[in-house]
C-alpha cells in the first residue's frame, strides 16, 4: 500500500532550542499513529510542523492528496494550504477552546466547516449537524446552545465533531483527552477508535499517555529531547522496549 | 498428514537488556530451531522460567529476536518477520497468524459481540456476516447470549477466557499461537475448545501453543517440543 504521507528530516528550532530535528516516517491511509513522549520532547512541536502550522528549519513533508498527486507541504503558498486544512485535513487541539468558536450554536460549530466548502442548504446543513451531535453523544436538543454551557468533555466531543464532518482523509489531534476525567476519556477514546475504523481514517495523535497509544494505535514513535528514539508497532514498543528511555516511561506507567 | 512446512525458525535467540536494572542482560531463548507443518499442533513444554510465552511473542513479532529468523509463509510467499517492516507485520497478523493470550484485553464500553467480530472486521468481512459469525463462536464457547451486548470488564475470568478465545480463532488463519488459553476453562469448555482446534488443524491451520493441563496436553498434541532454561548469562 502507498503511504499518504511521508515525513522526511524534519527540524524544527526555537532559536538556540531543538524543538524537534531530524524526523522522518511514514502514515499510511486509515492507520493511527501515535507519537509518545513527556511534555518537552518535541511531540506537539513536531505535530504542528507537519500539519504546517509552523514552519520547519530543514526537511520537508509530502501529502499526496484526493486525486493522487503529491504536495510538498512546504513549497504551497498560503492559500493552497487553507484548502488544504478546509478540504483534507482536520486538527483536534487538546484544548476544545482553542478548535471551538465559542460564541456561536453548536450546531453552527459543526456546520462551519461544510459552509466553508460551499454547502449552503440550511436544513441539510442542520440536519447533517444534528446527526454528528448524535454520534458523538451529544443530545440533538442542544443544537442551538452555544459550547460556553457544555461540559470539557462535551466540547471536546463537539470539536471532534466539528472536524470529522468533512470527511477529512487526515486528521492531527494533539493530546485531545489530556485534561479530561478519566470516566469522560474513555468515552472519548471509544468514540474516536469507532470513528477512525468506521471512517477510515489516517491520524497522527500526540499523546503523553502509553495506554491511549495501546488502545488506539498500530504504530508509535518515541520522542525524546525533540528526537525520536524508538519506532514501531506499539505493542512491541510498550511489550519489548529497547531504548533506555522507552523503558523508563513504559515502566513508570501504573497498572492496575 | 499435511506436510506444507508454514513456519520455520532457525537460530533464534532472544535476550532481555534492562537498562535501569545496571544494564542486566536476561537471555531467554538461544540458538532455537522449530518447522511447523499445516494440521500439526506443537505443544511446547517445560518448566515455567523455560521461555515459552517469549518464544510465541517473538513468533508473534510482539518481541523482537536478538537474532535469528521467523520464517513463515504469508500468500503463498516466504517472509521473514524477524525482518518485515510493521506494515508487513500487521498484515501477517491480519490474515495468516493469530495469537491468543491468557487475558483478554478489555476495551471500555465495546460490547463482547463486537470485541470478537472486531479481527473479522479487519480482515474485510461485513458487520452483519462478523457479528452472525461472532455469535456463533460464543454460542459454542457457552457465552450466554444475555452478555453479548455487555464489555466484559465485568465478566468472570473464564468467560473473559472464553471470548478472548472467539476473538482468537473468529479469522481463520494459518498459524495459531496459543498461550495458555484454557487455563481458567471448566472440562466442557476445554472440550469445545479442543474440538476447535481440531476443526481448525483439518481446515489446514498449524496451532503452537502452551497448554499445561496434561489431558488438555494429551488430547491436542499431535507433538511436543520440549523447552529449558537457559543457564543464567
Amino acid at each position: 500500500m502507498s503511504a499518504l504521507l511521508k515525513v522526511r528530516n524534519l527540524s524544527r528550532h526555537y532559536g538556540q532550542r531543538i524543538g524537534c530535528e531530524e524526523v522522518s516516517f511514514d502514515l499510511h491511509p486509515g492507520e493511527l499513529l501515535c507519537i509518545v513522549g513527556e511534555s518537552g520532547s518535541g511531540k506537539s512541536t513536531l505535530l504542528n510542523t507537519v500539519a504546517a502550522q509552523l514552519s520547519p528549519a530543514a526537511g520537508n513533508v509530502h501529502y499526496r492528496q484526493r486525486d493522487g498527486e503529491w504536495l510538498d507541504i512546504g513549497s504551497l503558498n498560503e492559500a493552497d494550504r487553507r484548502r488544504l486544512a478546509r478540504e483534507e485535513w482536520g486538527f483536534v487541539t487538546q484544548n476544545p477552546r482553542d478548535g471551538l468558536r465559542l460564541n456561536v450554536s453548536a450546531g453552527a460549530n459543526v456546520a462551519e466547516r461544510l459552509m466553508a466548502l460551499g454547502m449552503r442548504d440550511y436544513g441539510q446543513l442542520r440536519g447533517i449537524a444534528r446527526s454528528w451531535l448524535e454520534r458523538v453523544e451529544i443530545d440533538p436538543a442542544r443544537i442551538d446552545d452555544a459550547p460556553t454551557g457544555f461540559s470539557g468533555g462535551m466540547q471536546q466531543r463537539l470539536q471532534i465533531a466539528r472536524t470529522l464532518v468533512t470527511q477529512p482523509r487526515l486528521v492531527f489531534m494533539d493530546e485531545p483527552t489530556a485534561g479530561l476525567d478519566v470516566s469522560v476519556q474513555a468515552r472519548i477514546l471509544d468514540l474516536l477508535r469507532r470513528l477512525v475504523n468506521e471512517l477510515g481514517l489516517a491520524a497522527v495523535m500526540v499523546t503523553h499517555d502509553l495506554a491511549v497509544a495501546r488502545l488506539l494505535a498500530a504504530r508509535t514513535i518515541v520522542m525524546q529531547g525533540g528526537r525520536v528514539v524508538e519506532t514501531g508497532l506499539t505493542d512491541q514498543i510498550l511489550d519489548d522496549p529497547q531504548h533506555p528511555y522507552t523503558q523508563l516511561l513504559v515502566s513508570s506507567v501504573l497498572t492496575t | 498428514m499435511n506436510t506444507t512446512l508454514i513456519l520455520e525458525l532457525r537460530d533464534l535467540s532472544k535476550s532481555f537488556e534492562l537498562h535501569h536494572q545496571h544494564g542486566a542482560r536476561l537471555n531467554v531463548l538461544r540458538g532455537l530451531n522449530l518447522r511447523l507443518h499445516a494440521g500439526e499442533c506443537v505443544v511446547l513444554s517445560g518448566a515455567s522460567g523455560a521461555g515459552k510465552s517469549t518464544l510465541l511473542r517473538v513468533i508473534y513479532a510482539n518481541y523482537r529476536p536478538s537474532y535469528g529468523t521467523v520464517h513463515l509463509r504469508h500468500d503463498g510467499r516466504w517472509i521473514d518477520l524477524a525482518k518485515a517492516s510493521p506494515h508487513e507485520v500487521l498484515e501477517v497478523r491480519r490474515r495468516t497468524l493469530g495469537y491468543v493470550s491468557q487475558f483478554l484485553r478489555v476495551i471500555p464500553r465495546v460490547p463482547t459481540l463486537d470485541i470478537v467480530a472486531e479481527p473479522l472486521l479487519q480482515a474485510g468481512a461485513d458487520v452483519h456476516d462478523a457479528r452472525q459469525r461472532a455469535g456463533g463462536l460464543l454460542h459454542r464457547l457457552n457465552v450466554p447470549e444475555r452478555l453479548w451486548q455487555l464489555p466484559p470488564g465485568t465478566f468472570s475470568g473464564g468467560e473473559q477466557q472464553r471470548v478472548n478465545i472467539a476473538r482468537g480463532l473468529i479469522v481463520p488463519r494459518p498459524i495459531l499461537l496459543l498461550d495458555e488459553p484454557t487455563a481458567s476453562l471448566d472440562i466442557g469448555n476445554r472440550e469445545v475448545v479442543a474440538q476447535l482446534l481440531a476443526e481448525a488443524r483439518a481446515a489446514g491451520s498449524a496451532v503452537l501453543g502452551i497448554f499445561h493441563d496434561e489431558d488438555m496436553r494429551d488430547r491436542v498434541a499431535t507433538r511436543l517440543f520440549p523447552m529449558q532454561a537457559l543457564e543464567a548469562a
